[in-house]
């Protein structure tokens, strides 16, 4: 049952323990016992919410980094992306493969509050060569959600 | 004006969905848990095939019996799931949804009085379309006990000199129920026996939640005497496309071929080439719309359980069949007095045939947020019949 009750939670965090029992016929101790087990392995490494900011006028700046760096020696990429990873402003990090190495993702709540971490932060880390910074635009999709209310039951009566 | 009409066509029953469906669209804010296809939309790749061949302008009619690359993808995929090798010049025909294969089988081998045998509970369109074909059906009740499998018992008393046909609907709309290999094993040396016909509607076959779906065409010396219809309504969720196809002996395809040449001339051409994309690359969209039903039908039999209300597991389709027997009302009543004091929607059983009294047809194409909604609602609806 594990991948299957990961594959349910992953897109309903907040589905409950009574619901998922039904749905896999399962105890509900089994269910909490084998959560607790993935969480202890870090499989299950946090429960979040999507929110669309932008429905509730909260202004958020999301930019997009590609950062060419010269990996270290005995470390590879690992050290650098740590430097990296660790200011709480980095949402996420990724190693990637083509013409750059790391991908940095930020948010922020103005575009200067970005530049700055950029200019006085990214920028000034040895083993950086450069950075190259896409604003995000506007959000259509995330966490295979799409933000629009797409439509609802439009299914008609037949017979 | 007084109008003439064919009384063959007046004396035939409007569906008892309908009559239920037109209740429940006067009322505000209803659950519904009655539709009977999928919720999922048409799985974007398939979408876009669809677009993509209104982009390339393919718009013209295809051959009568459909788009060769789509006969021949329908081939390879019954080849592959169930080892059935059909002729994709002259064994398959594409249709307008599965429900027009029916209509063109029994036309294509009914001669006037002969008999069509039609296990009830079933969908709603056999016995009009038997009638149509002027033919006479010859209803069997199945029963709860077996769960609402057909018997070779059943099958032998319903057998007459004048049978043609027997009709074979499993995965079973309204039931759920499925038939498994030994069991059709033993419908088909009925069937041999007695030499009739059968036609297959597996439209629901990828909705099989024990093991595999097995065809009653693949028992040996039944190929030759059955027409399997199948199609992409809902193991696709291409409701809308109207598309469907009807596989068997060549003899009796080409005769099918002709009238649906006469009445609908061919499939809509843009179904067809979606169609082919669903076959080559739609395997894991199956699964993922296979695995969401099969845990919301876990989850309402685990709620009925709860309820103490009697259910046997049906492994197929995405419809579970509850007896209501022991709240003494009729289906009828039941869902009736349901709508009104609950607002939530469940289709009588005795819509699908008179076998289906004290039952409920419940469907679980819907959102798990849906069903657990519509299952306190039940609990407090029974809670007060006690």
């Amino acid at each position: 049952m594990r991948e299957e009750l990961l594959r349910l939670i992953e897109t309903n965090s907040r589905i409950d323990i009574k619901e998922l029992s039904k749905m896999l016929n399962k105890s509900e101790v089994d269910i909490l016992n084998e959560l607790a087990e993935l969480q202890k392995e870090n499989v299950i490494c946090g429960y979040f919410t999507l929110i669309d900011w932008e429905k509730v006028n909260v202004e958020k700046v999301t930019a997009l980094i590609e950062v060419r760096v010269t990996p270290q020696r005995g470390q590879g990429f690992d050290r650098i992306a740590e430097r990296i990873y660790n200011y709480p402003e980095v949402k996420s990090a990724y190693l990637i493969s083509g013409g750059y190495d790391i991908l940095v993702i930020l948010e922020e709540k103005s575009l200067k509050e970005i530049a700055s971490f950029v200019s006085d932060k990214l920028s000034t880390i040895e083993s950086v060569l450069s950075t190259a910074t896409h604003f995000i635009l506007k959000k259509y999709k995330d966490m295979g959600t799409i933000l629009e209310k797409v439509h609802g039951d439009d299914r008609e009566v037949i017979s | 004006m007084n109008y003439k009409l064919s009384d063959k066509v007046v004396n035939i029953k409007p569906s008892g969905i309908r009559k239920f469906f037109d209740l429940v669209a006067e009322k505000k804010g209803v659950i519904s848990l009655g539709v009977g296809e999928p919720d999922f939309d048409t799985p974007w790749h398939i979408r876009d095939e669809g677009i993509y061949a209104f982009e390339r302008g393919r718009t013209f009619y295809t051959s009568n019996s459909g788009l060769k690359e789509l006969r021949i993808e329908i081939c390879n995929y019954l080849n592959r799931k169930y080892k059935l090798q059909y002729d994709p010049l002259s064994e398959v025909l594409v249709t307008v949804g599965g429900s027009e294969a029916i209509d063109l089988a029994f036309r294509a081998l009914i001669n006037d009085g002969e008999e069509i045998i039609i296990p009830e509970p079933c969908y709603v369109s056999y016995k009009p379309c038997a009638i149509l074909a002027n033919a006479k059906p010859v209803i069997i009740d199945l029963k709860a006990e077996n769960d609402f499998r057909l018997t070779a018992k059943e099958l032998k008393n319903a057998i007459s000199d004048k049978t043609k046909l027997l009709v074979l609907t499993f995965p079973n709309n309204p039931t759920g129920a499925i038939m498994e290999r030994k069991d059709l094993e033993e419908i088909a040396k009925v069937v041999i026996e007695n030499d009739i016909y059968v036609v297959s509607d597996e439209i629901y076959a990828e909705l099989t939640y024990s093991g595999k779906h097995t065809s009653i065409a693949e028992i040996d010396g039944m190929k030759e005497r059955t027409i399997l219809i199948n199609g992409f309504s809902k193991a696709y969720a291409m409701t809308g496309w109207r598309l469907g196809y009807a596989c068997g002996p060549k003899e009796i395809i080409q005769q099918m071929i002709k009238v649906h040449q006469f009445a609908i001339m061919c499939a809509p051409t843009i179904s067809q080439y979606a169609a082919v994309e669903a076959l080559k690359n739609g395997d894991s969209d199956i699964e993922m719309m296979k695995e969401a039903y099969n845990q919301r039908r876990k989850f309402l039999l685990n709620s009925f359980k709860e309820m103490d209300i009697p259910c046997f597991e049906p492994y197929g389709a995405f419809y579970v069949f509850p007896c209501i027997k022991k709240y003494g009302m009729t289906s009828e009543e039941f869902a009736m007095k349901f709508l009104e004091e609950e607002n939530v929607a469940v289709v009588p059983g005795t819509a699908f045939g008179d076998s289906g009294e004290g039952f409920l047809r419940i469907s679980y194409a819907y959102s798990i947020d849906n069903l657990k909604v519509a299952m306190e609602k039940l609990k407090s609806f029974v809670g007060k019949l006690k």
